[in-house]
């Protein structure tokens, strides 16, 4: 090709903002963007005129009027005479708990599935198949009216827990497994558990530290310690011995079947629409995963596993040294959407009366008050602000795994 | 992606405030049917029959309003809503006028922008529990998990029923009649609280209806009636005066049966009025003179519907209570044609 000499400087006319291609792209984008602005101004002054029309207003007033209504899992004390905007709060918090829950049980689901897909073993790997195509192929909306309606009509009724002569006891004492949900003893924290409870975080902190030593002292010296057992005592003795010298200042709150006529009082309840959300968003979102963790595996070059292999390693080993490191690389940035996805169907908990941010903010507060656009305009703000803070942190959490180029 | 989310929403409610400007009988005649919104089911008040036929109490109303507006009881396009969904329907023109059991209140009419044109029933919330239980007052539901609709005047009185009490309680949201009935029976929930009328009528498909009883505290007044949007005060006029046109049916003794008698003219010149026979009430309304005759002949006077839908006779079983004729000692009492 020849190289023609460089038009001289300053020689911009008008008309090469259509003629030249360096500028036209600038020139259409321009006018795209001037449209786009023109259009949201018009359906905003819209908004605004109608609404006036309509002798409406857009106010956030509302937010610290009493909400009015109750609810029925809350992770802060909240009551009926409670402002809207606290009801809020005990949305997001349900809506956090919800998304935590199910995505750290899809990812371990998720991971587990996608590894033994790829199992030489025919019947795991067609049964994982099976898992994968049958839950990712039904909206996940089924799976947790399904799962909902199966806790509800399989398990006892509440009541069949109560009295003096139950017709079921509960397991050990402790667990109930009713229609309403599960219910499991409360740790009660008294004047000394706090010392109990920075001790064992220590202990947590000591068992890293011990597998390290051992690592290094595995890699300088060749001499190999073990691991599993001093982990365990590192991790409870300590914490044990304390618990007792400070005569026992945890005590746990067990499910009473006898105080109450209608349900078990105490404990800690975890409701049966958590439950049905939680598990059916954990075993939807888990097939994905799978999938996107089969196609990371499979994107390791097959060499990487038979070098390790030639070395010794035994076939787990090989797993979780070098293909999974190597193959996070690929699986990170779909897991980052999926996580997403996890979030934002969490507003599905409408269906079986999970009181999430959707169920509060966007439902009973949107109801009773009847501020549809403000309601919806914050929901809208809180999916965003989630949903760029998960990818937000999901992506220094790629950084630090994918190739290091040096 | 922002963008496109907020312009959708935008757009949306754009359209919804633009369509409640426009004069909604024009609407309705251009259609040839009349939008109108009831519940997703509730026996009684407003549910599909075997034939995919919806009847009701609610119902009655609809066709009535069809017969006085378009001459045809039957050109309605029944619109189901929820508790939750009713309000964004009529605000936005989706449906002309809204007959589901719907509690005037002062925040719905004034706040939200709604006309309520009458009452049809005179309600209270009560409560409904398996016999098995053995309780006998809602002064005793200390700890209960009650079922509740949400998005209702209900959920706001249960609230504070068991507040005033010093009692506490489990909510259980659902969206629909139907869902309720699923959770109570079921045993998700101890309770299931709603309008009386609405207990009555849920209790009725039950397989074994004596098993469960209603409660006899009734915690809150609930003035149900059907309900149009602000702004076009000429066709919430026409709903108005449909409602009191069945209300003084009943009151004057019109009824299905002898009303084409009583159309060629009577000694009394109310029902002459109400009949068209006399004066010209209809063109008033922008109707012609046989408006409410229509209105009557489609399902009958009040008393009628009453009794056909949700009386005594009815596997609902409501007694008139509240709702008879002020002349029986009961809260209907409709202005007079004059």
């Amino acid at each position: 090709m020849t190289t023609l000499s460089d038009p001289p400087p300053g020689a911009f006319r008008l008309s090469m903002l259509l003629s030249d291609t360096r500028y036209r792209s600038y020139t259409f984008q321009f006018i795209a963007l001037i449209l786009l602005i023109a259009m949201m101004a018009y359906l905003g002054m819209n908004l605004v005129r109608n609404l006036a029309a309509a002798g409406l207003n857009i106010s956030y007033d509302f937010l610290g009027e009493p909400a009015g209504y109750d609810i029925n899992q809350r992770l802060v004390e909240y009551d009926s005479q409670s402002s809207h905007m606290r009801a809020a709060l005990v949305g997001i918090l349900n809506t956090l708990l919800v998304a935590f829950l199910a995505c750290v049980t899809a990812t371990v689901l998720g991971v587990i599935i996608g590894v033994l897909r790829l199992s030489k073993n025919w019947l795991v790997s067609k049964l994982m198949a099976v898992y994968v195509e049958a839950f990712r192929n039904v909206p996940v909306l089924i799976w947790i009216i399904m799962i909902f309606t199966l806790v509800t009509a399989v398990l006892p009724g509440a009541r069949s827990y109560l009295g003096e002569d139950p017709e079921f006891d509960l397991l050990f004492g402790m667990f109930a497994f009713t229609n309403r949900g599960v219910y499991v003893p409360a740790l009660v924290w008294e004047a000394g558990s706090t010392i109990v409870a920075i001790v064992f975080v220590a202990s947590i902190v000591g068992v890293f530290a011990y597998r390290r030593y051992a690592k290094n002292l595995l890699f300088q010296t060749g001499r190999l310690l073990p691991m599993g057992w001093p982990s365990l005592v590192i991790l409870f003795v300590p914490t044990i011995l304390i618990f007792y010298i400070m005569g026992q200042p945890i005590s746990l709150d067990l499910p009473d079947p006898l105080a109450n006529r209608f349900n078990l009082r105490g404990g800690v309840q975890i409701g049966a629409p958590l439950i049905a959300l939680w598990l059916a968003l954990s075993i939807y979102t888990g097939a994905f995963i799978a999938e996107n963790v089969r196609a990371g595996i499979q994107a390791v070059s097959k060499g990487q596993t038979e070098a390790a292999s030639s070395l010794g390693l035994r076939p787990g080993r090989v797993m979780n040294l070098v293909v999974l490191p190597q193959a996070l690389r690929v699986i990170i940035p779909p897991l980052i959407s999926q996580y997403l996805n996890i979030t934002k169907n969490s507003s599905l908990a409408i269906a079986v009366g999970y009181a999430d941010i959707t169920a509060t903010l966007g439902g009973i507060t949107l109801n009773q008050t009847g501020r549809a656009i403000e309601c919806v305009l914050l929901l809208m703000l809180f999916y965003l602000v989630i949903s760029l803070a998960i990818s937000a942190v999901m992506n220094v959490y790629n950084k630090a795994v994918s190739l290091k180029e040096r | 992606m922002k963008t496109s989310v907020i312009l959708g929403a935008l757009t949306a409610a754009g359209m919804a405030a633009g369509a409640a400007g426009a004069a909604t009988i024009d609407d309705i005649k251009a259609r040839g049917k009349l939008n109108c919104g009831v519940t997703t089911g509730l026996v009684g008040f407003a549910a599909p029959d075997a034939n995919g036929e919806w009847k009701g109490f609610d119902v009655a109303v609809c066709r009535a309003v069809a017969a006085a507006v378009l001459g045809d009881a039957t050109a309605v396009e029944f619109v189901p809503t929820t508790g939750k969904t009713r309000f964004t329907a009529l605000a936005s023109g989706e449906i002309d006028m809204l007959a589901r059991n719907t509690t005037w209140t002062f925040s719905r009419d004034v706040d939200l922008k709604f006309t309520f044109v009458g009452v049809n029933y005179y309600d209270g919330q009560g409560f409904m529990v398996p016999k098995d239980l053995g309780v006998s007052s809602a002064k005793e539901l200390d700890g209960a998990t009650v079922c509740i609709q949400t998005g209702t005047t209900t959920e706001l009185n249960l609230a504070d029923f068991f507040r005033a009490n010093n009692i506490s309680y489990e909510p259980v949201p659902i969206e629909t009649n139907a869902e309720a009935q699923q959770q109570y029976l079921a045993g998700a929930c101890d309770v299931y609280t709603t309008d009386a009328s609405g207990l009555a009528a849920t209790r009725a498909t039950f397989e074994d209806p004596g098993a469960h009883a209603l409660l006899p505290e009734i915690i809150s007044k609930e003035p149900l009636g059907p309900l149009t949007r602000h702004g076009d005060d000429d066709w919430a006029d026409t709903v108005r005066w449909t409602l009191n046109a069945l209300i003084t049916a009943e009151e004057l003794g019109v009824t299905s049966a002898n009303i084409a008698e009583m159309s060629s003219g009577t000694n009394n010149p109310e029902i002459n009025r109400l009949l068209g026979t006399e004066g010209t009430l209809g063109e008033m309304l922008g109707l012609d003179a046989e408006w409410a005759k229509r209105a009557i002949m489609a399902e009958g006077n009040y008393g009628e519907i009453f009794a056909k839908h949700i009386g005594e006779d009815t596997p609902i079983g409501l007694a008139r209570g509240l709702n008879a004729q002020w002349t029986d000692g009961g809260l209907l009492y409709s202005p007079p044609f004059r």
